[in-house]
C-alpha cells in the first residue's frame, strides 16, 4: 500500500479533527450518568449542557431545540417516523413529499413507509440537481404531512433551495425538515433563516467521531420520539447521554463556526484547481452538479469510457481516497439513483467519481491527483471497448 | 495520516490485484488480424467485454482483449487470457467462471458477475470463428446455457425440474435453486423461459 494518504472522500466521512480528538482524550473520564443527581452525574449533565450550546449555536437554534441522536440517518428516520404519531391523528394528513435524489435514509426510508399505507410523492430535480420548485408547489396539498428536502446533495454537492421549499410545506400546513448533514459545518446553516421545523446532522461529517448526531426540532413543534424508554432529551429520545460524542460533537461544531468562513473560500479554491486541472488534463469529461450553488469541497466528474471502481482503485493504489456512483463498487447492478435522476446515462454515471475534499487537504493532494489521475484514465480507457 | 498494519490488505486478492495492475494482453494493436470475435455485456450494467482469437489447427494461438469494467472484470479476463491461449477450442469453451476465480484465489461473492463476461465472450468468439470457417460447431449445444449468472444455473437444470415436476411456479424454482436471489437480474429470462418450458411440460 501506498505511504502517501490523500483523503478526498470526506463527504463519506471525515478524520477526526486533532481539537477534538485532544478534547476527547481530556474528557474519557466522565462517565458519570448525565441524568443522575450526584457529583459524577452533574459533571456529565453539565459537559453535555455546553456541547448542546454549541451546536445550537452553529445552526441559529436555542439549546433547548438540539436533540442528540446516534447520527444523522436517526435523525432522519426520527422525522419521518412522525408520520404515523398521533400529530396527524384526525388531520388527513398521511403524505411525505421529498426530493429524488435524498440520502438513502431518507429515500429507502419513505419507501418501507409506502407498505404502510402512507403515500410519498417525489419530486424531480434538474440536470444540476436543482430541486423544480414548480413541480413541489404543484405536488402540494392539505393531504400532506412533513416535507423533507435535503440542503446539499452527498454525491454532487448541489444545495438545494430548503427555505423555499419550507415556504411552500407551510403554506399547506405540513411540517418541514431537512436533512442538512452535508452542509453543516461547511456552509452556513440558519434554521431560523430555513424556516425549517426540523434538521438532521451528524458528527462523523464535521470532523467528530462516527455515532453521533442531532436533530434540530422547533420550538412548540408537536413531537413524538422514535427511541422510547427513559426521559432523556426532555422526553425526545431515550438511551443514556453519549457523553464522550456529544462533548466531541460540541467541540466539532465549536470548531467549524470558528473556521468555517476561512475553510470554505480555502477548500472551494482547492475544488476548483481540482476542476480546472482535470479539465485541462483529461479530455472528453463532464462535471456534475450545479457549479454555482455548491458545497465548498464537492466535485463530481465522469470519466467516460472508464469505469468508476477500476479509477477508485487504481487511485487506491496510489494512495488516493475517492468514491464512485459506478454499480459494481456497491455490489448492485445498478448505478447511483442521484446520477440517474439527474439524467446522466449509464456510462456516465458508471464511470463517476466524487472527490470530496475537507479541511486537511492541501495544494499538494490536489497537485497529487492532477499528477497520478491522468495517466490512470488513459490507461483504462485504452483497454476500454468505447 | 499514515496506514495502519491492520488495513494493508488490499480489496482483493495479490494475484487478483496483480492481474488488475499489469492486465496481460490487452489488445492494442488496431490492425489486429483476429480469426474470431466476440463481443458480451452492455453498458446499462457496466460491463462491456470485447474477446478476438487467433486460432490454428483448432488450438487458440493468440488472444487478446478489450474491457469497459471493473476490477473483477479486469482481473478474470486477463486470467481467462492467459489460461486459454494454448487450448484447444474444445477446452476454451468449456473454460468457466469458476476455474477463472479459482486461479486469481477468489472472489467476494457480489462479485462473481463481473467475472463471467469474460469467458462469455471468449465463447462467443470461438463461434464467430467457426462461423467464418464455414464450420459446424459442435460446442454450442454442448453447453448448457448459464441462466443465473450468480448461481449458476443452467437452462437444462431448470428444464430436467420442470420436467420432474418439481418446479411449477417461479417461487419454486427459486426455493430449489436460489435463481435470481443474488443480483436478480436474470429474473426476465428466467420467467421467459419458465413459462414456455412449462407450456411445454407442466400439466
Amino acid at each position: 500500500m501506498n505511504e502517501r494518504i490523500v483523503y478526498m472522500d470526506n463527504n463519506a466521512t471525515t478524520p477526526i479533527a486533532p481539537e477534538v480528538k485532544e478534547v476527547i482524550l481530556q474528557t474519557l473520564d466522565i462517565y458519570g450518568n448525565a441524568s443522575s443527581m450526584h457529583g459524577p452525574g452533574r459533571l456529565a449533565s453539565a459537559a453535555v449542557s455546553h456541547s448542546r450550546g454549541k451546536v445550537a449555536s452553529l445552526i441559529g437554534a436555542q439549546p433547548e431545540e438540539i436533540v442528540f441522536t446516534g447520527g444523522g440517518s436517526e435523525s432522519n428516520n426520527t422525522v419521518l417516523n412522525l408520520v404515523f404519531s398521533d400529530i396527524f391523528d384526525n388531520t388527513g394528513r398521511n403524505r411525505i413529499v421529498t426530493t429524488r435524489i435524498e440520502h438513502p435514509s431518507i429515500y429507502e426510508t419513505v419507501q418501507t413507509l409506502t407498505d404502510k399505507g402512507i403515500e410519498v410523492t417525489f419530486i424531480d430535480v434538474d440536470g444540476q440537481g436543482n430541486l423544480k420548485m414548480d413541480d413541489l408547489a404543484a405536488a402540494m396539498g392539505d393531504d400532506v404531512a412533513i416535507v423533507s428536502v435535503m440542503m446539499a446533495n452527498n454525491e454532487i454537492g448541489t444545495i438545494l433551495d430548503v427555505s423555499g421549499a419550507a415556504r411552500l410545506a407551510h403554506a399547506c400546513g405540513a411540517l418541514m425538515h431537512t436533512d442538512a448533514v452535508q452542509a453543516v459545518g461547511k456552509i452556513p446553516v440558519d434554521v431560523r433563516e430555513l424556516d425549517v421545523d426540523f434538521l438532521s446532522l451528524s458528527g462523523h461529517k464535521l470532523y467528530a467521531p462516527k455515532g453521533i448526531g442531532a436533530l434540530y426540532i422547533k420550538k412548540g413543534i408537536a413531537f413524538c420520539p422514535l427511541i422510547h424508554g427513559g426521559h432523556q432529551e426532555a422526553g425526545r429520545r431515550a438511551g443514556t447521554y453519549n457523553n464522550t460524542g456529544i462533548i466531541a460533537l460540541g467541540t466539532a461544531a465549536e470548531l467549524a463556526a470558528a473556521t468555517m468562513a476561512e475553510e470554505m473560500v480555502r477548500e472551494g479554491a482547492l475544488r476548483d484547481r481540482l476542476r480546472e486541472g482535470l479539465l485541462a488534463a483529461v479530455p472528453d469529461i463532464t462535471v456534475n452538479g450545479n457549479q454555482k450553488a455548491i458545497l465548498p469541497g464537492t466535485l463530481n466528474v465522469s470519466f467516460p469510457g472508464a469505469e468508476g471502481e477500476s479509477i477508485l482503485l487504481y487511485l487506491d493504489l496510489e494512495g488516493i481516497a475517492v468514491s464512485t456512483g459506478s454499480a459494481c463498487a456497491t455490489g448492485s447492478l445498478e448505478p447511483s439513483y442521484v446520477l440517474t435522476e439527474l439524467g446522466l446515462g449509464p456510462e456516465l454515471a458508471h464511470s463517476s467519481i466524487r472527490f470530496s475534499l475537507g479541511s486537511y487537504n492541501t495544494v499538494e493532494d490536489v497537485d497529487y491527483v492532477l499528477e497520478r489521475l491522468p495517466p490512470i484514465i488513459k490507461k483504462i480507457r485504452e483497454m476500454s471497448t468505447l | 495520516m499514515s496506514s495502519n498494519s491492520f488495513i494493508q490488505e488490499w480489496v482483493y486478492t495479490d494475484v487478483v490485484k496483480d492481474h488488475f495492475m499489469n492486465p496481460r494482453n490487452i489488445l492494442s494493436d488496431p490492425d489486429y488480424q483476429e480469426d474470431g470475435r466476440g463481443l458480451e455485456g452492455s453498458l446499462a450494467c457496466g460491463d462491456q467485454m470485447l474477446v478476438v482469437i487467433k486460432v490454428t489447427d483448432d488450438v487458440i494461438v493468440d488472444l487478446k482483449w478489450k474491457t469497459y469494467g471493473c476490477a473483477s472484470a479486469i482481473a478474470s479476463t486477463s486470467m481467462m487470457s492467459e489460461m486459454a491461449i494454448g487450448m484447444t477450442l474444445d477446452e476454451a469453451y468449456h473454460l468457466t467462471p469458476s476455474m477463472i476465480t479459482d486461479r486469481l484465489g477468489g472472489l467476494p461473492t457480489h462479485k462473481f458477475h463481473c467475472s463471467v463476461l469474460g469467458d462469455k465472450a471468449l465463447r462467443a468468439a470461438i463461434d464467430d470463428y467457426l462461423e467464418r470457417a464455414g464450420r459446424e460447431n459442435p460446442f454450442k449445444k454442448s453447453v448448457a446455457k448459464v441462466i443465473c449468472e450468480c448461481k449458476n444455473i443452467t437452462d437444462q437444470q431448470i428444464e430436467a425440474l420442470v420436467k420432474s415436476g418439481d418446479v411449477k411456479t417461479f417461487e419454486q424454482l427459486q426455493e430449489q435453486t436460489g435463481l435470481g436471489t443474488v443480483c436478480g437480474q436474470c429474473k426476465g429470462t428466467a420467467g421467459e423461459l419458465l413459462d414456455e418450458l412449462m407450456h411445454l411440460y407442466g400439466k
